[in-house]
């Protein structure tokens, strides 16, 4: 872009104090972030999803999260239609209904698909932030907790690194960092959202696939979105009070 | 009280236990963290800590603050909704330095960038725009016909123009 | 049509590739069982006053705190960071099955076991404490507490004393291995481990292994020392053990007859696990080779008039399956649990590693040194009478 000096005189001290506000530091530190206003989850809108894998590119590069491990990740579903010269013989292969891949979480995105039967959708995955956790209701030290804003956080310098909460975890979003061997997972991206940015799933998402929501917030678009859409969460009969919503998810999602 | 002549031994057990006992709320009042307990039970200058972890996509926000004319047009375009770093990649180094230029982003290959959204896969949503690369492009980069900030190429949006439109688009439509 | 890449078959979830809960794991509960069965067994002799089993009191005892010992190291082992393992006794988590451990050890090692030992062999350490040397003598010395009073009142309220530790150590002793079991069973995410039976079952397999255990650790010891083993003993034992055994075979035939015939979400899962990688581990070795065969061979031994000779030996032989059983049956709940995703739609493998810090060469050694503990312990605190004279009064 030209931008000639005087514009640039003009300019970078405005982004400077955008840029300072954005920085405006820890929970305690900012005036501006109170816990207690917040109540933080997710929306994603599944039809929207093309596979794309920026989600999960952008929250590594954010965070820093290790190759092989997941902070968040996407599947792909192939649903096929019924065998309709025998629909009742039951399928006795449960790795075929649905098929479900994650070629490296999806991080590279996908192989083209060609089978034009059934259909397929796309599931990204994260931590739940569930208001009923039970990854916390485990943690034999205290060390993962959920926050007073509703972000179930991991206390790297208390942590033992036994793994029962990955084991408590009924969706799979925990791991014990190879490094650091501490359990470690999807913060919503605190660092961010106490900051008033969005996540960077959120912002590398082209298609707006995935939203940040804040359930206190009357402003908030959920609030709108869940009047006219059908929202459901993984897992529902866990009752782990999941917060990452989804629409329009088919119900042969795992 | 006797009784306590022959059972002294039990005493000086028990009075082990309760040393061990003492010795152990004196070393804990020492170790356990300051902040523990203040929110739940869990040391709340954790929370803190995590807050305090670095920022590298600097948000569609600040790049908007310095790049407004790119902004402009995207919002006019298709890609109104896909934000700046969601092509451009974390940009926080570059917006946050005393003199951005001095931190120059390296504009991606539109080749594999726009290949990832775009590339015709069935299991994409149908009403999705998507395009077999080897036929439509045979090769050439996106950006040769597309403006990626403004892709569309229709007369609704006279500035979604390429570098050299008429000749290579020829080009590349009847490659085959 | 299903690829295998890295081990995995099907689609697991990206995070639960690779196992969390290595053989180390499975080696735990193992230890603690044999810890709790072993006890049980001498509390046989002293609440419940089956005599017969008297000469095996203070061996089950020993053996109780030989295994004791080792029990942390697997746990800590596995830790991340296990120098903040004192975490747990400083902030623990109220709604934390684990968070119990450190508690529940240390009271059940101080409490009950190292506390029943010492009531029971104090006048032994008040006479060693005079009439050894050099090391030896100040190791008694210390045991001692600075208490030379052996006086038969004195002795006679450690008696007292000491049953009443016992009889708190039974429920102390279901603990230290029930809330193992609960560690599992409370957790929904996983429907091979969720049961409300699941500490039961892991308490009556304890004892089956507790029990096995103490008995083979007796014949071998007796013909180790060239004594002649005490069949009467030797029956009772086993006769517990098969009833005990049968009660745990029962409650987890309830575990698999119910799974199958509810058939929920998990149920086709798990059945193909069972059926494929599971097969051998859980069919073959825990069922048939480790429950099936020690009890029909128990269960012989109880119903036929066999020679001495013949009865030994199907003891010796029952014992060892089962406590290989037992083994198997921890296997399948821990690395079990662990081998189907929790989309039940994919399978891993466990690769377990040779010599790394929760390899193969470290479980195998973590399952020999518990017996080089029970040998210091004998030396230190023979369990075998010198004369048939300490004869220990059961009841009180």
């Amino acid at each position: 872009m030209n931008i000639n000096r005087r514009q640039m005189l003009i300019l970078l001290p405005a982004a400077a104090v955008a840029w300072k506000s954005v920085l405006a530091g820890t929970p305690e530190v900012s005036p501006n972030y109170h816990m207690t206003d917040h109540w933080w989850g997710m929306l994603i809108d599944i039809p929207k999803c093309i596979g794309c894998g920026n989600c999960v590119r952008a929250c590594q590069t954010e965070n820093d999260v290790p190759d092989g491990f997941f902070r968040t990740w996407v599947e792909r579903y192939h649903v096929d239609d019924w065998e309709m010269k025998n629909p009742q013989d039951i399928l006795v292969n449960p790795m075929t209904d649905p098929t479900v891949i994650s070629p490296d979480g999806g991080k590279e995105g996908f192989p083209v698909a060609t089978d034009t039967s059934g259909k397929y959708f796309f599931v990204p995955k994260m931590c739940n932030h569930c208001a009923d956790s039970p990854c916390t209701q485990v943690c034999p030290v205290g060390a993962t907790f959920v926050a007073p804003d509703g972000v179930v956080l991991v206390d790297q310098k208390y942590c033992l690194g036994c793994a029962y909460c990955v084991q408590a975890c009924p969706y799979g979003c925990r791991y014990i960092h190879p490094e650091k061997h501490v359990a470690d997972k999807c913060t919503l991206c605190y660092h961010r959202i106490t900051k008033g940015l969005t996540t960077a799933c959120c912002e590398a998402c082209p298609t707006g696939a995935r939203q940040l929501v804040d359930l206190k917030n009357p402003k908030d678009p959920i609030h709108e979105f869940m009047k006219t859409h059908s929202l459901q969460v993984l897992k529902p009969q866990m009752a782990t009070g999941a917060k990452a919503f989804y629409n329009g998810l088919d119900g042969s999602v795992r | 009280m006797s009784v306590f002549k022959d059972a002294g031994h039990l005493f000086r057990f028990a009075g082990l236990f309760v040393l061990a006992f003492l010795i152990f709320l004196v070393v804990r009042h020492f170790v356990v963290p300051k902040t523990f307990g203040q929110y739940g039970h869990y040391r709340a200058a954790a929370i803190g800590e995590i807050a305090a972890h670095p920022v590298r996509f600097a948000g569609h926000d600040t790049c908007e603050a310095c790049h407004s004319d790119e902004a402009d047009k995207k919002s006019k375009g298709k890609h109104a909704h896909v934000n700046c770093e969601a092509c451009h990649g974390a940009q926080a180094k570059h917006a946050n330095a005393d003199d951005p230029s001095t931190v120059k982003p390296v504009l991606p290959d539109t080749t594999i960038l726009c290949a990832r959204c775009h590339t015709a896969s069935a299991a994409k949503p149908k009403d999705f725009p998507q395009v077999v690369p080897a036929d439509h492009s045979n090769g050439m980069p996106c950006d040769t016909c597309h403006q990626p900030h403004s892709p569309a190429m229709d007369a609704a949006t006279p500035d979604a123009t390429a570098k050299a439109p008429d000749k290579t688009a020829k080009q590349a439509r009847g490659a085959k | 049509m299903v690829s295998i890449m890295n081990g995995v078959e099907g689609f697991m979830y990206p995070n639960e590739i690779g196992l969390q809960w290595s053989v180390l794991i499975v080696l735990y509960p193992y230890i603690t069982g044999l810890v709790a069965g072993a006890f049980i067994l001498a509390s046989l002799v002293r609440i419940f006053r089956v005599e017969a089993i008297e000469p095996t009191y203070r061996l089950a005892l020993l053996t109780a705190l030989a295994f004791l010992l080792v029990a942390p190291l697997p746990l800590q082992l596995h830790l991340g960071h296990p120098e903040r393992s004192p975490e747990m006794y400083f902030t623990p988590h109220s709604t934390s099955a684990m968070a119990m451990f450190g508690y529940i050890y240390l009271w059940y090692l101080m409490a009950v076991l190292v506390l029943e030992i010492w009531l029971d062999y104090r006048r032994e350490i008040v006479l060693l404490s005079q009439s050894s040397h050099g090391l030896l003598r100040m190791v008694y010395k210390v045991m001692t507490l600075g208490s030379t009073n052996i006086s038969p009142r004195s002795l006679a309220i450690d008696n007292r004393v000491g049953w009443i530790v016992t009889l708190i150590g039974i429920p102390s002793a279901f603990l230290l291995h029930g809330y193992v079991g609960f560690i599992f069973g409370s957790i929904k995410a996983n429907p091979w481990w969720s049961s409300p039976l699941m500490p039961i079952v892991f308490i009556f397999s304890a004892m089956v292994s507790g029990i096995a255990a103490v008995m083979l650790l007796y014949m071998a010891t007796t013909k180790l020392r060239h004594q002649k083993i005490d069949v009467h003993c030797v029956d009772s034992i086993a006769m517990y053990l098969f009833y005990i055994f049968i009660i745990d075979f029962s409650l987890e035939m309830i575990d698999l007859v119910h799974r199958i015939y509810e058939a929920d979400e998990s149920f086709r899962s798990l059945n193909f696990l069972v059926h494929t990688q599971l097969y051998i581990p859980h069919i073959v070795i825990q069922i048939c080779i480790g429950t099936l065969t020690p009890l029909v061979l128990l269960f012989i031994t109880q119903v036929v008039k066999l020679p001495e000779i013949a009865r030994k030996r199907m003891y010796a032989v029952s014992g060892s399956l089962a406590l290989i059983g037992i083994f198997a049956m921890r296997w399948n709940v821990v690395i079990g649990g662990q081998l189907f995703s929790k989309s039940f739609l994919g399978y891993t493998t466990y690769k377990m590693a040779l010599v790394t810090k929760e390899g193969l060469l470290v479980a195998v050694f973590l399952t020999l040194l518990p017996l080089f503990f029970l040998w210091i312990l004998v030396k230190l605190l023979p369990p075998w009478p010198a004369n048939s004279a300490h004869a220990h009064a059961p009841g009180d």
